[in-house]
Order: C-alpha cells, then sequence, then structure tokens
C-alpha cells in the first residue's frame, strides 16, 4: 500500500533527533482569529510553532513567532515539514498547494466546507510530492501530553496506548474523556475529518499503527455515511489486525438523505447506514458502544477477552 | 444541494444533452395549457427531491384531456415521504425502443469520480448485473474511456457514437458544475439509436456553491435553514418534539441517538460549531424558538475551552426576553460549570453532569 506513513515520526520524530518532541510546525492562517487562538493553544500544549504564513502580513510577528507572506519563505527559514492548515475553505486550495511546493510532509487541514473537487486535487497534488493530508473538515491531530496540530482542547486526552481514530471533532473528544476518565489514555487522537473526501481514510490510519508495539488498542468513532467503516472491517478481517479495536457509530436514528451538519454524514438507502456499519463490524468482532459513555467498558472487555 | 428533475434537466439542455420537450406547471389553467401544446399522451411528474417517485404514484401518464385535471389534482396535493411537489412537470411521451442507465458520482472510497452505465436501464442500478464501472479522471472523460464503456454495453448501430456524445456532455457537466452525482435513469434509445434523458438527478456539492452563482436560483431552503445558515450553523429540521443543540455535527447526531433510545422523539438537530458564546447560545435558540413543535430543549456541548458560565448566561436572557418559555436540560462540560449552575437555580433550566441524566429528564418532561 503506498499510502502508508508513519505519522509518529513526522509529528514527534525518533528519540535520536536533535528536535525529538519539538518538530517545527507552520500555521497557515495564523493571525485569523481561528489560527490565532488555536496557535496560542498549541504552543501552551507544547507545539514547536516556529513560524506562520498570512499573505500581506510577511515581516510581522504573533506572539514572538514570525509571520511570512508565503510558505516558500517559511519552510526556508525554519525547515518545518508540518503546515496546521486554518485558512477560510475557498483559500485551502492554492494555500495548500503552496505548503506542498514548498516542501511540507503532513497538511493538517482544519478548514470545513472545502469543495470536494479541491480536497481531490491538493490530495493528487500531495501525492506527486510524497505528501500527507490529514482531513479536511478534522479538528486535527494530538500526541497527548506532546504536541497538537489542530483546534481540539487538552483537557479530554492523556498519553497511554490507545489510539483514537475520529470522523468526528467533538465526539473524538468526548469518547477521549470517557477513555481518560477510565483510564485508557490515549498514544494518538487522530480527526479522519467529517468530509465524503478525507486525505487519510480509515484503512491508512490503521495501516499507520498497526506494528507500533506501544499501541495496545483501537477506538474508531464512526459516523453513518460512506463506506470507510464497511471498508475498514474487511481490511480487519482480511489482514488479521493484531490489535484489540471497538467502535462508536454515531447517526443511527438520523433520517434517510438528510445531512448531518457534516458534508459526509448522509445515507441514501443501504449506502451510508448505521445497520450496514454495525453489521460489518459485527463479523470483524468489533463490539459497537451504544453511546460514547459505553466505549471504555467494552474496550475492558475486548482486551480481557484477548488476553484469554 | 439535490436538483428537482426540472432543474437538472434544464442543465442538462445548457449541455446540449437532448431531454423530452415539456413544461413545469403549478396551476390546473397551465397544465391544461402546457398539456395542449405538448399534444396528448402526456406524463405528469411530481417536481420532488425524495426519491421513489414512480413506486409512490407521483408519476401518472395522461392519455387525454379528460385524465388531466382529476390527476394533476391528485398529485400537487401529494406528499411523498413528507414532502409536496415544488410544481408538476407535464412532459411529452416519447416512443422508447430500450433504456440506458448512466451516472456519475463522487466514490468516496476511491477519492475519485466514477461511472456506471448499464444496458438495462429504468431500475434501480444496485439490482443490475449487466453494469460497467470506470474512474474518471478531474479534467473529465476521454473519449477512449466512453468508446470502451459503449463496447462493453454491446451497444449497437449509431447508439455507440450516441452514447459517447451522451457520456461526454454530461462528465463536463460533472465537473463544471461541481456535481457530487449526475444520474440519467433511464436514458430512452429512441427508435433511430438516438439517445435522450428521460430523467435527471443531480445533487451540487454545496461547497462549492461559492462559485456558482448561476445555481443559486435552484436552491430552496426553508425561512429557518437560512437563518440558520446566516448564523453558521447547520439545522435539519425533524419531526419530534425535543430540540437537540450542540457543539459538533457528530456530537449532535450521537444525541438524538441517545434520545431516540430513551424512548424521546428529535424534533431538530442544530450544531452552533465551535466556540461557543453568549451570543451564538443566543442565537441557537433564537432560531429553536421558531419551530412550533417543541416542548424540551436539550443542550448537549462538550467545551473545554468554552466558559459555561457565558451559555448559562445566554439561556438566562432568552427566559427573560421571553424568547423560550419551555424547559431547557443541559449537560455541559468546560470551565467556570459550578458557577453556571448556580446561576441557573431557579430557572426553567437545568445543568446536569452527565447527557444520560439531562436526556432522562427532557425525555419524561415531554412525555
Amino acid at each position: 500500500m503506498d499510502q502508508e506513513y508513519d505519522i509518529f515520526e513526522l509529528l514527534v520524530g525518533r528519540d535520536e533527533d536533535e528536535d525529538y518532541k519539538k518538530k517545527p510546525v507552520i500555521i497557515q492562517g495564523i493571525t485569523g482569529s481561528f489560527g490565532s487562538t488555536h496557535s496560542r493553544l498549541m504552543t501552551a500544549y507544547g507545539t514547536n510553532i516556529v513560524a506562520g504564513v498570512t499573505p500581506g502580513k510577511g515581516g510581522q510577528t504573533f506572539e514572538g513567532i514570525p509571520v511570512f507572506d508565503n510558505m516558500a519563505e517559511a519552510v526556508k527559514s525554519t525547515g518545518a515539514k508540518i503546515s496546521g492548515m486554518f485558512v477560510p475553505a475557498p483559500f485551502f486550495l492554492n494555500a495548500a498547494k503552496d505548503a506542498l511546493d514548498s516542501g511540507i510532509k503532513l497538511l493538517v487541514a482544519v478548514p470545513e466546507h472545502v469543495p470536494i473537487r479541491d480536497s481531490i486535487k491538493v490530495l493528487e497534488y500531495a501525492k506527486t510530492k510524497g505528501a500527507k493530508m490529514v482531513g479536511p473538515n478534522t479538528p486535527g491531530v494530538i500526541v497527548p501530553q506532546v504536541m497538537k496540530v489542530g483546534i481540539m482542547p487538552a483537557q479530554p486526552f492523556k498519553a497511554g496506548d490507545t489510539v483514537v481514530f475520529s470522523r468526528s471533532g467533538t465526539l473524538m473528544y468526548e469518547v477521549s474523556f470517557n477513555l481518560t476518565k477510565s483510564g485508557f489514555g490515549q498514544r494518538l487522537c487522530f480527526g479522519i475529518g467529517g468530509d465524503p473526501i478525507n486525505g487519510t481514510n480509515l484503512i491508512e490510519a490503521f495501516n499507520m499503527i498497526r506494528n507500533k508495539d506501544d499501541v495496545r488498542s483501537v477506538v474508531v468513532v464512526g459516523e453513518i455515511g460512506g463506506d470507510a467503516e464497511e471498508l475498514l472491517a474487511d481490511y480487519l478481517i482480511e489482514t488479521r489486525f493484531p490489535k484489540a479495536v471497538v467502535a462508536y457509530i454515531a447517526g443511527r436514528a438520523a433520517p434517510k438523505e438528510k445531512r448531518m451538519g457534516h458534508a459526509g454524514a448522509i445515507v441514501y438507502g443501504n449506502y451510508g447506514s448505521a445497520e450496514s456499519k454495525f453489521m460489518k463490524f459485527e463479523k470483524a468482532g468489533v463490539p459497537v458502544a451504544k453511546r460514547p459513555a459505553e466505549v471504555p467498558k467494552l474496550l475492558a472487555q475486548k482486551l480481557r477477552l484477548q488476553a484469554e | 444541494m439535490r436538483l428537482l428533475e426540472f432543474q437538472g434537466k434544464e442543465l442538462f439542455s445548457q449541455y446540449g444533452i437532448s431531454v423530452p420537450a415539456a413544461s413545469l406547471v403549478n396551476s390546473r389553467d397551465e397544465a391544461i395549457q402546457a398539456a395542449a401544446n405538448l399534444g396528448y399522451p402526456v406524463v405528469l411528474k411530481s417536481q420532488l427531491t425524495v426519491g421513489g417517485r414512480g413506486k409512490a404514484g407521483a408519476i401518472l401518464k395522461c392519455k387525454n384531456a379528460s385524465e388531466l385535471l382529476p390527476k394533476f389534482d391528485d398529485l400537487i396535493n401529494k406528499e411523498v415521504k413528507g414532502e409536496l411537489p415544488r410544481g408538476i412537470l407535464v412532459e411529452e411521451v416519447v416512443d422508447i425502443k430500450n433504456e440506458l442507465y448512466l451516472s456519475f458520482f463522487l466514490n468516496r472510497s476511491r477519492r475519485c469520480y466514477s461511472l456506471i452505465a448499464s444496458a438495462d436501464g429504468g431500475i434501480e442500478i444496485e439490482s443490475v448485473d449487466n453494469k460497467v464501472i470506470f474512474d474518471i479522471p478531474l479534467e473529465g472523460l476521454s473519449p477512449e474511456i466512453a468508446e470502451g464503456a459503449a463496447r462493453k454495453l454491446g451497444l449497437k448501430g449509431i447508439t455507440p457514437t450516441a452514447f459517447v456524445d451522451f457520456t461526454i456532455k454530461l462528465s463536463k457537466l460533472v465537473m463544471e458544475e461541481e456535481a457530487e452525482l449526475a444520474e440519467v435513469n433511464p436514458i430512452a434509445m429512441l427508435s433511430d439509436g438516438s439517445l435522450m434523458a428521460l430523467d435527471a438527478k443531480v445533487i451540487i456539492d454545496d461547497n462549492a456553491m461559492f462559485r456558482h452563482a448561476e445555481l443559486k436560483k435552484y436552491e430552496h431552503i426553508s425561512e429557518l435553514e437560512e437563518q440558520a445558515g446566516k448564523s453558521g450553523f447547520s439545522l435539519v429540521e425533524l419531526d419530534g418534539n425535543i430540540a437537540i443543540i450542540g457543539n459538533g455535527a457528530g456530537l449532535v447526531m450521537s444525541t438524538v441517538d441517545m434520545v431516540t433510545d430513551a424512548g424521546g422523539k428529535a424534533g431538530c438537530f442544530l450544531d452552533f460549531g465551535g466556540g461557543a458564546t453568549t451570543e451564538t447560545i443566543y442565537e441557537a435558540l433564537t432560531v429553536i424558538s421558531k419551530i412550533r413543535r417543541i416542548r424540551g430543549i436539550l443542550v448537549n456541548l462538550f467545551g473545554g475551552i468554552v466558559k459555561t458560565n457565558l451559555v448559562a448566561q445566554a439561556i438566562l436572557d432568552a427566559y427573560k426576553n421571553n424568547l423560550i418559555d419551555v424547559s431547557l436540560f443541559a449537560r455541559i462540560t468546560g470551565a467556570e460549570s459550578e458557577k453556571a449552575k448556580a446561576m441557573l437555580a431557579g430557572s426553567q433550566a437545568k445543568l446536569y453532569d452527565t447527557v444520560e441524566e439531562a436526556i432522562h429528564e427532557v425525555v419524561n418532561q415531554v412525555s
């Protein structure tokens, strides 16, 4: 699979790296109200934000962080490989191209309402540059107690050996918070995104962590729409995925053919229905929680069963 | 945005795809006039965004003038899956030799556009065995791919050429208008082997609408949805009596599920997005206040960055200004939640530590 990538190496690095746990990050849209709020919070969490980009504001600084007009200058002066994108959706395509042309290897695409065509274009372009994208319409990624690139609050997350992959932002916080309260810390929480097109899909996400010794279990937070969960279930069966997996799926009471907030959360006939996802997960031996608070209980059961 | 059939066919015509002669009518007089102009027989088609019109009896053929008005009256007042028609399309009846199926759709798992075609049109494509599927690049369909599809479908006579022409035009429409889906079921093969679109199901990417001012005229949203949209909220009206508000689409969906499990009926889904301030919550309550059937409000807000006392202030303001008069049950995590609880004491609003408790209370209250 050519989509494989090591998210930990990109975000955190290796022990021997000089900038281990301090990988430089650039924020595109750092001076906007959204970008500035979250840049402050990310920095406070431990993220090493080395530069910001806002066209027309080059030469200024934001909280001591230099601001550049474009990504070429920002990357040249910092060597960053990660960009947190906080630009409005209509500017996403050009901002992403600017980042990819400048050598960025990981785009964390926060904006919601990106046209589908633009997402596909960026994804195709990223492929030619050997770069990866998370999102769009993602809360971002967090390595608890190390760093985060995105808009998630800090308080739900705690370091540990569970990984959370989520199609929804607030549900990622909610489920992680429930895990934290029950003693399941997280190695990584990763927002797949609420759009129909995801830069990193569930299977690619699972591939990133399948051989990680410090990951013991995985929680997938899915929702109605599309067939990502169904394909993931097939993947889990076919590849004999080696870790404990539990799931939660939102939207089973939603009416058909109504877009439930997320661009990707819509059911056509049986395609994208919660029932279809439940059935496939059942086949794959993945327990599905009825509500977010039930996730830790199912995870504990699953781990107990696996230990036997 | 899902276009109505007549809107989709307008787009088809702009791209040179042939469609039957037709007029959209809203009154009996218009229907009589349109049918007379076309000549009998005609077919009356309810303009709805929901699928399954044929099965629901929302497409009726009229052999002569005496059948027209009873059938028109039947259709114009007929709800299908809760939706009333936005006009009736009066269309000529064409002589069909054969039916094909064609659609371009956003292939979510393959992250590209795909084409599906079949020589068995007129039925649901899921149940068709004889179909071809191809991935389509963003630049659009090449004649080579279209010719390959025509060959695989075993088309004969002038139809392969007509098919290539038809699919390339439809592909152009999909790419230029940024459609998520353009489905033609069926395409009629006429006696001379030429092709005509008998139906049109087109969905435009809502997020691309800022580039398509010309499609604005097709937008059909309720006043309430418009108001919600202006505030940056996502609103879906549902048929129950409990309003469900929260920050994040997934969280609100999840709350709707749990309310349903508890025996309650959600009356709306309202995601007010990130950043809860006194203003956003007050705006959300303003939207809710306009939905008459609501008997209770459930707020599920997962904060962290949110200051819950700001939320409590909005709720108090809404009661003080008589914006809302039903009880409100809230679960709000975030800073200052003790302060928020104290603020709301004695009001019609109550804060709970878990969403399960809040749901239990709201369901009890409304039933």
